[in-house]
């Protein structure tokens, strides 16, 4: 059976759940080899050999953290040219989508990006993507060269399949652009203690109607209630009420969790862009015209002020 | 010192219009207006911007790949204040994909002679973000990416990238390709001088011969991926509303209870 290169995100050896989807949709059209770099990559393989990985490809060195996107490009391509591979399986981060671009075209391949599913087909894998606001649903494939695939978060379910997941060394050489663009300084984000948005199952966002920085004290309540990551629309980004590596939509991030539910959001096209694709939806908006009531599932007429801390209470109520 | 900076802009369909795909399952140009991806307005205020901070004789080009009508983008990009701006136009570049397009503007900029590229981090049609990295790759020069704040001094350019786990501070030798963010600072509306000042501005035209690109390598027939098949997603279900009488909150965790998320 055909091999199928799974690039690992991982930090210092703790695999990010986007990997394992991958691994998961990756035994669709081959057998998964992952390939993990940088700190910790050997301590990636017993989580990945339960998520299918027959093999993993390892390697560690000083470049991957003092340089830009290049140096792992250039092992992907070593893998790569090891393994022959039937697909390349990257997740969508911003990182991830830079990486396998640079690699598809050094290896003279067609690229796919935000994939929301994948499965054989008779010319190759098939992805499906979500275009236009998710307005349309588009299934395309690579039509030259090995299909490098980029797959978004939330997109399969993770399965469990043990396999051997024998760790062998890579052996990377690094091109001379390697070290073109030098990291000088990093300053890790102090975590919340939340989900990451773009992988939770859970997103509670607030907006313009949340009407100041010290009231999204009411939507991270709510979130922590459901063990929900939080967003926000542009509007409350452009104010200054919550961080830009929280914006859901067009110009920030795409979600697509089990369930959304924005509060004070009037459901602007470029919102839309970035949410419409999550399972469930809900809103809480006092202006029953909002075009985000088109989408719900269930949709609250009313004031946030009100309707979201009964709804916080009655939820920690509920877990007892 | 002279400095010269390429900013690559797309011209788009407006995101509020009724956005659809062609018979080809190319984007239909024709029923929806199209305008400067806004996006790629913060990569052209960042050129601005670091042209008025330089002591250095700075040369603004916008460029874009497109259509007779992508003249529109280009005239804004000059009305805000670029100096010039080079236009590849070919009947045979319809329905390139992103390494094909990365291709046409390589050469584009190649031939146009630079020190700094400047990009937006996604078109706002085909939200990839890869071009900003395939060109890079193609002109063998540094990827400084994904910026919300940029600096160009003594031919080094330096930035911040803002990713999920950390903030990195970067820096790369000219020439270089950096993208910049809708972080990187509001960008400036066109003055009326402005736009009186864009119609005397030079627009060249290039086509694919001007390029020493041959029709294959581009366009449907050179893309190295195929869609198969495009449909509209189906309007959703219309919702349960109910509105607030004062059990909003609790009628809501009733539905989500139902639904098993609680």
């Amino acid at each position: 059976m055909a091999e199928v290169l799974v690039f690992v995100d991982h930090v210092d050896g703790a695999v990010r759940k986007p990997t394992l989807e991958l691994l998961t949709l990756a035994r669709r059209i081959g057998e998964p080899v992952a390939v993990a770099l940088g700190p910790g990559a050997e301590n990636t393989a017993a989580a990945l050999a339960e998520h299918g990985a027959t093999r993993v490809l390892t390697s560690d060195a000083s470049e991957y953290a003092d340089y830009l996107v290049v140096p792992k490009v250039d092992a992907l391509q070593a893998a790569v040219a090891a393994v022959s591979p039937a697909a390349v399986l990257v997740p969508s981060s911003a990182e991830g989508k830079e990486i396998a671009a640079r690699l598809a075209l050094r290896i003279g391949s067609g690229i796919i990006t935000d994939a929301t599913d994948l499965e054989a087909g008779d010319e190759g894998p098939v992805a499906t993507q979500s275009v236009f606001a998710a307005s349309f649903t588009t299934k395309s494939r690579v039509s030259k060269g090995t299909p490098v695939i980029t797959v978004k978060p939330n997109s399969a379910a993770v399965e469990a399949a043990p396999a051997a997941g024998a760790v062998e060394a890579l052996a990377v050489t690094f091109s001379a652009q390697a070290t073109g663009t030098k990291v000088t300084g990093r300053t890790p984000r102090e975590s919340t203690g939340r989900p990451e948005l773009t992988e939770a199952a859970i997103v509670v966002s607030g907006g313009r109607g949340v009407n100041g920085a010290e009231n999204f004290a009411i939507i991270e309540s709510l979130a922590d209630s459901l063990g929900a990551a939080v967003g926000a629309s542009r509007a409350a980004v452009d104010a200054g009420w919550y961080p830009h590596t929280n914006q859901v939509g067009q110009t920030g991030k795409s979600v697509s969790p089990q369930l959304y539910i924005a509060n004070g959001i009037s459901g602007a096209i470029q919102h839309r862009a970035g949410m419409q694709t999550s399972k469930t939806i809900v809103a809480v908006n006092k202006d029953a015209e909002a075009p985000i009531f088109d989408l719900v599932d269930y949709g609250v007429v009313g004031d946030l002020f009100d309707v979201v801390p009964q709804l916080t209470e009655e939820i920690n109520t509920r877990k007892g | 010192m002279s400095l010269r900076i390429v900013v690559t802009v797309k011209y788009v369909p407006d995101a509020t219009g009724d956005r659809h795909f062609a018979d080809d399952l190319t984007v239909d140009r024709d029923d929806v207006d199209g305008l400067l991806s806004e996006l790629d307005e913060y990569a052209v205020e960042q050129a601005l911007q670091i042209s008025e901070n330089s002591d250095d004789d700075v040369e603004i080009t916008v460029l874009t790949v497109g259509p007779e009508d992508a003249k529109d983008a280009l005239r804004k990009a000059l009305s805000m204040g670029a100096d010039k701006a080079i236009h590849v136009e070919d009947d045979d570049l319809h329905g390139t994909d992103a390494i094909g397009t990365s291709l046409v503007l390589a050469k584009a900029i190649e031939k146009a002679g630079y020190d700094l590229v400047i990009s937006g981090l996604a078109s706002t049609d085909g939200t990839m973000g890869v071009v900003p990295a395939l060109l890079a790759e193609r002109l063998g020069v540094p990827q400084v990416t994904l910026l919300s704040e940029v600096s160009v001094e003594g031919g080094t350019v330096k930035g911040r990238r803002d990713g999920d786990a950390a903030s990195e501070q970067l820096e790369a030798s000219l020439p270089a390709v950096v993208s910049v963010t809708d972080q990187s600072g509001e960008a400036r509306y066109p003055s009326f001088k402005g736009i009186m000042a864009a119609k005397k501005k030079p627009v060249q035209s290039w086509d694919l011969s001007d390029l020493d690109l041959e029709a294959e390598e581009v366009g449907l027939e050179g893309a190295w991926t195929a869609v198969d098949s495009a449909t509209e997603r189906p309007a959703r279900t219309a919702g349960t509303i109910v509105k607030d009488e004062g059990e909003g909150g609790k009628q809501l965790a009733e539905f989500l209870a139902g639904q098993k998320f609680i």
